[in-house]
């Protein structure tokens, strides 16, 4: 009998336990969880605060999922220490939990720039758990100007989510155009001319200088009054646990293709690790939530004495604003001496990036139909030029692909 | 697990099966109330150039990376079969960005549609393949 502990009860979590309990049906799992509730899908926060989504709907998982998969969860409790040779994790209330294989899958946590004033700004929130959008609700009303420091992700979803329930939105950011992390100007010309039909204001290439109580200075000389902040600069992965353990990080928990740490029986999933993106051939932090699900998936079979890698992590995001889709996924802006195919139409742009005979990266906004065919591209290496890569330049057709890949991809099982 | 499976050599490219689809999930009673005049939101689709043609839908793969990497929980295998909760789907189009057939696609309020083998509407077997004129699309065991 195992006795397997997790920090952690995000997605990875999930799929660290649904791992498991492919291998080992019956070793009981001990799962400690910050937050006071069951795992939820946290991207749908946004939806939530718009009313496309119900806190009930917003469940990850069926009620029963820990009781059926026999985890004992701890609510409210953090993990504060490891003792990677005495096999046991420390809780904040000085508890002893011993294990006999452990998942790291802590999260990350938003960041909060130390802006001169901050402090004097009485309603400032981040955007990230269910908590902060429950709060951030109580805190606006039809009349509430709101600014957003960060105009990625996070910060743009948030907008979208509050933009019918409040005055106005305005998002600063430092970069020069909105999801600057995962699009060029002309994609992200687009998204930002959608939003600010939606009357979401945009202040880009400046920052806040300082607060004073309402009000914020703007790098820019400009000034902005609003009534709620909400921060949505980025997130950091929560490492510090495993690092003061001995083990190996950089920017987030390192990790191979077992989704080991370099701790032994130690395992790590999630935004808190740095694994290798391929698209790159990099260590990278992929703070997305398939990732965070498959190495989860990937620590827990291992765990359980599986045998399983996962070795094919990519950033990829699909993003959409008001009905306007933007997908995107591999490396572009960090991979050098690669070349640009580009199509474009009214609306509709379609960039991708190739570097040594195989797709490393692409940006589609407006259509967005069958993009994973691409996605899969990157993610499984296919080399072009075993492919009609030109005809996949400009149609998403498997008749860019032989007629025997098709027979085994839609003749057989998958 | 039966599954639908196409065989391009038979694939005349008719688009039947589309028609089917669409009306099998329409909740109507005729085909002309369900689709005359109307925009489809088909789960199943015809591929192809001049040469070849064939209906492209979920695989139901056995490691189903949509599944997986579903923001919103709505995806999920039941007994193999891939299900969405259309009423837990926020449109993401997560799945349509992760799909390496290319075979899902968004339904009418923007949510995902695809194909569940017809087990949920009023069908006993795929409406695709029970129409095909060709046999092209088979509903069997492999």
């Amino acid at each position: 009998m195992s006795n397997y502990v997790i920090i952690g009860n995000g997605v990875a979590a999930v799929g660290c336990i649904e791992g498991i309990r492919r291998e080992d049906k019956l070793s009981p799992i001990t799962v400690i969880s910050k937050e006071e509730h069951p795992v939820y899908c946290r991207p749908l926060i946004s939806y939530y605060l718009e009313g496309k989504t119900s806190l009930s709907k917003m469940n990850y998982r069926d009620e029963d999922f820990y009781t059926k998969n026999g985890c004992d969860v701890l609510y409210g409790k953090s993990a504060v220490k490891i003792d990677a040779e005495g096999h046991t994790v420390t809780l904040d209330d000085s508890s002893q939990i011993q294990y006999t294989s452990l998942c790291v899958a802590s999260g990350s946590s938003p960041i909060i720039l130390p802006i001169p004033g901050l402090e004097s700004v009485e309603r400032r929130f981040t955007f990230m758990t269910l908590d902060d959008a429950l709060a951030l609700e109580k805190a606006i009303s039809k009349d509430s100007r709101v600014l957003i420091i960060g105009a990625g992700l996070i910060g743009l979803k948030c907008a979208e989510g509050i933009c019918e329930r409040v005055g106005s939105v305005t998002v600063c950011d430092l970069a020069p155009r909105v999801l600057s992390s995962i699009l060029d100007n002309e994609c992200a010309s687009l998204m930002q001319k959608k939003l600010e039909e939606h009357q979401i204001n945009f202040l880009l290439s400046d920052t806040v200088e300082r607060f004073e109580n309402n009000v914020a200075f703007m790098k820019s000389q400009k000034s902005v009054k609003f009534d709620v902040l909400v921060m949505a600069v980025g997130v950091r992965p929560n490492f510090s646990i495993v690092k003061e353990a001995g083990g190996e990080t950089s920017r987030g928990i390192l990790v191979n293709e077992h989704m080991e740490s370099s701790l032994c029986g130690v395992y790590a999933a999630g935004d808190c690790t740095e694994g290798t993106d391929i698209s790159l051939g990099q260590r990278r932090v992929i703070a997305i939530l398939p990732n965070a699900y498959m190495q989860g998936r990937c620590a827990g079979i291992n765990m359980a004495g599986g045998d399983d890698l996962f070795d094919k992590g990519i950033p990829m995001n699909s993003i959409g604003f008001f009905g306007l889709h933007a997908m995107s996924a591999g490396s572009y802006f960090d991979a050098p001496e690669g070349e640009l195919y580009e199509e474009k139409s009214e609306g509709k742009i379609r960039r991708l990036y190739t570097r040594g005979g195989y797709l490393t990266g692409f940006m589609f906004v407006g259509d967005t139909n069958r993009v994973g065919i691409y996605t899969s591209l990157i993610r499984e290496r296919t080399p072009l030029d075993s492919i009609n890569f030109d005809l996949l330049k400009k149609i998403s057709t498997f008749t860019a692909f032989s007629s025997e890949t098709r027979g085994k991809k839609f003749g057989g099982v998958v | 697990m039966k599954r639908v499976y196409v065989n391009e050599k038979w694939c005349l490219g008719c688009h039947l099966c589309e028609y089917n689809c669409a009306f099998a999930n329409s909740g109507e009673k005729d085909m002309a109330s369900a689709l005359k005049g109307k925009p489809i939101y088909p789960r199943i689709h015809i591929d192809g150039d001049e040469k070849i043609s064939f209906a492209v839908s979920c695989r139901h793969c056995t490691d189903p990376i949509c599944v997986k990497s579903c923001i919103s929980g709505a995806l999920h295998s039941k007994d193999g079969v891939i299900c969405v909760d259309s009423d837990k789907c926020v449109g993401c189009l997560t799945c349509i960005l992760v799909c390496p057939y290319g075979a899902l696609v968004q339904g009418e309020n923007g949510t995902l549609t695809k194909c569940e083998l017809c087990l949920e509407n009023s069908c006993s077997q795929p409406a695709c393949a029970a129409g095909c004129p060709n046999q092209a699309i088979v509903y069997e065991e492999r």
